[in-house]
């Protein structure tokens, strides 16, 4: 054998020993997660409310803070993100400045820690000018902050990706360039953002530490009931778990266990949905 | 007029595709009368950025007529179609001096609303560029967004009937028309063209993508549509422009002393003329394919 198909094979080789230790570790993680947790991850766990008492703590009230928490954040980021990408690809003119700075950014803002976003919501929304107190609506809007960049960059790709062509044919009949924006860009584009849009979500659904901050609930045994209600959030019930000490009567960690399995479900069920979106409507043109 | 149309949609077919009704072809081989003019250029430059792209082009484009613009690459033919309905409007850098009249109106005076421009002169690009619609909502996409009023199925029938396409498509009408040859596109996007009631159509290399079978029949269009409509077509294709048009305006691209390229009209004249006894031999050698 020659030296060259020597180092071809050790390069290949080496590149699979890379692979070898993400899925090892990731596929101990999980077992050991599912070792753990999978008998306690029942329908009782998702009805049942935390307890001091580990046989009857159920993650019910975090679910639900969850989901509530999504709609908001959801309800936030759909609206502002697409419209600011709509802004930067359709209108902005990209010789200002003003319009390269808030670029760049966004960019940079996609790369702030998650607990600056946490501070930020303590300030201005928990307390401060807005002073909603540590409610649903602070943490959903401050999980939105923190992914508003991630929508901004998905849907202005989807925005981009829609051919020069298009918008020519609806302008050359008369079009605005509104109506161009209203009814030919963005329908073509829905499949893109709805994938980016997910995408955020799924970042916004495992963040704890923004929460934390804001002032999210560690115990709380009844749902949200409105925008107004005090929460708890799914990874933050998971962390409490975890940090309590546990014994041989009162054993919190398959809860914990039970918990991360249960995100990681949503996780896979969201991030499914994503790429069934993006296969479903691949590129017609 | 609905019997008129239908004759000649018969006639067309016996005729086959690629071939002009033959009435027609008598009425392009007689000596012209000028029509009146439709547009008026009088030194009209356009630039980008501080580049001009075709410079100083000065000639009136019939009403009813069909112009073809030829030149090589890069002589700014495009360009200059394009400014016709102010759709260089949309390239931020692009500048367009001179005077361009429509009808006698400046087209690019301040107060003229380029939305409204583009109203009344629609335009067939190079490529077909079908909305990602059904072949009904990119018909009645043009009518909507104008808010005409008036039966919608019937607005499309009728821009399909005059594009030649109705028999075709009438039966898929909901289909996406992405699933159409691309030469049913490029008449679907001239359909859609239509229905919008314009006064003038503007084609840029409309069959530079199309196979000959699909170019005959969008000829075979054109011709027929002269009657209503005025056409200003941008080509490549010699024979094309021999074929179709009733007057032809030949560009050269020039080269200024640092070494910029721009476009510039050498002649224009009725086809006939500038394709058998053209005036400048740089003409000449153009259509007799001396030089490409």
């Amino acid at each position: 054998m020659t030296a060259r198909r020597v180092k071809g094979i050790a390069f290949q080789g080496a590149l699979i020993g890379c692979i070898a230790i993400s899925v090892l570790l990731l596929g101990t993680l999980l077992f050991d997660v599912v070792s753990d947790g999978s008998g306690d991850l029942d329908f009782e766990f998702i009805t049942s409310f935390a307890s001091i008492d580990a046989e009857q703590s159920g993650i019910q009230a975090a679910l639900w803070g969850t989901v509530w928490l999504m709609v908001v954040c959801a309800g936030f980021i759909v609206p502002v993100g697409v419209a600011t990408a709509i802004y930067l690809e359709e209108y902005a003119d990209e010789t200002k400045w003003w319009n390269r700075m808030i670029e760049v950014n966004i960019q940079n803002l996609a790369a702030v820690p998650s607990i600056v976003y946490g501070i930020l919501g303590l300030a201005f929304l928990v307390r401060g000018p807005i002073s909603l107190g540590p409610v649903i609506l602070a943490g959903g809007l401050t999980l939105g902050l923190l992914v508003l960049p991630v929508v901004i960059v998905a849907a202005r790709e989807a925005i981009r990706a829609v051919p020069p062509s298009i918008r020519e044919g609806s302008m050359a009949l008369g079009a605005t360039q509104w109506q161009t924006v209203w009814r030919q860009v963005l329908p073509a584009s829905v499949p893109g953002i709805a994938t980016g849009v997910i995408l955020a979500l799924s970042r916004a659904i495992g963040e704890t530490a923004p929460l934390i901050v804001v002032g999210a609930a560690t115990f709380i045994a009844f749902n949200p009931e409105g925008l107004d209600s005090r929460f708890t959030a799914m990874p933050i019930q998971i962390f409490d778990w975890i940090s309590r000490p546990s014994s041989e009567l009162n054993d919190y960690r398959p809860l914990a266990a039970a918990g991360i399995l249960l995100l990681m479900l949503l996780l896979v069920a969201m991030n499914s949905v994503a790429i069934w979106l993006r296969n479903r409507y691949e590129r017609r043109w | 007029m609905e019997v008129t149309e239908q004759q000649r949609t018969e006639q067309q077919k016996r005729a086959g595709p690629g071939v002009p009704a033959p009435a027609l072809q008598g009425v392009r081989r007689a000596p012209h009368a000028r029509q009146k003019p439709i547009f008026q250029l009088d030194g009209v430059t356009v630039s980008y950025g501080r580049k001009p792209a075709v410079r100083d082009v000065t000639f009136d484009i019939g009403e009813n007529e069909i112009t073809a613009l030829i030149g090589p690459s890069g002589c700014g033919k495009s360009t200059l179609i394009r400014c016709l309905n102010r759709m260089n409007d949309l390239i931020p850098t692009a500048r367009v001096d001179g005077k361009l009249a429509y009808h006698g109106q400046d087209l690019y005076a301040s107060g003229v609303d380029p939305v409204e421009v583009r109203k009344r002169i629609g335009m067939v690009f190079q490529k077909p560029n079908p909305f990602p619609k059904s072949i009904y909502d990119n018909i009645a996409f043009g009518p909507r967004v104008l808010g005409m009023k008036g039966d919608m199925d019937e607005i499309v029938r009728r821009a399909l009937e005059q594009a030649a396409l109705w028999d075709e498509v009438k039966d898929r009408l909901k289909t996406n028309a992405y699933g159409m040859s691309g030469g049913q596109q490029q008449r679907l996007c001239i359909a859609r063209c239509l229905a919008v009631e314009p006064d003038v159509i503007l084609m840029d290399e409309p069959c530079s993508a199309l196979d000959p079978i699909s170019t005959g029949k969008i000829e075979d269009l054109m011709m027929d549509l002269k009657r209503r409509y005025s056409i200003v077509i941008v080509t490549h294709n010699m024979q094309q422009a021999a074929r179709v048009s009733d007057r032809t305006a030949f560009f050269t691209v020039e080269l200024d002393e640092e070494e910029h390229r721009s476009g510039r009209v050498v002649e224009f004249d009725a086809t006939e003329t500038v394709f058998t006894n053209p005036a400048d031999s740089r003409t000449e050698a153009y259509v007799t394919g001396k030089v490409g």
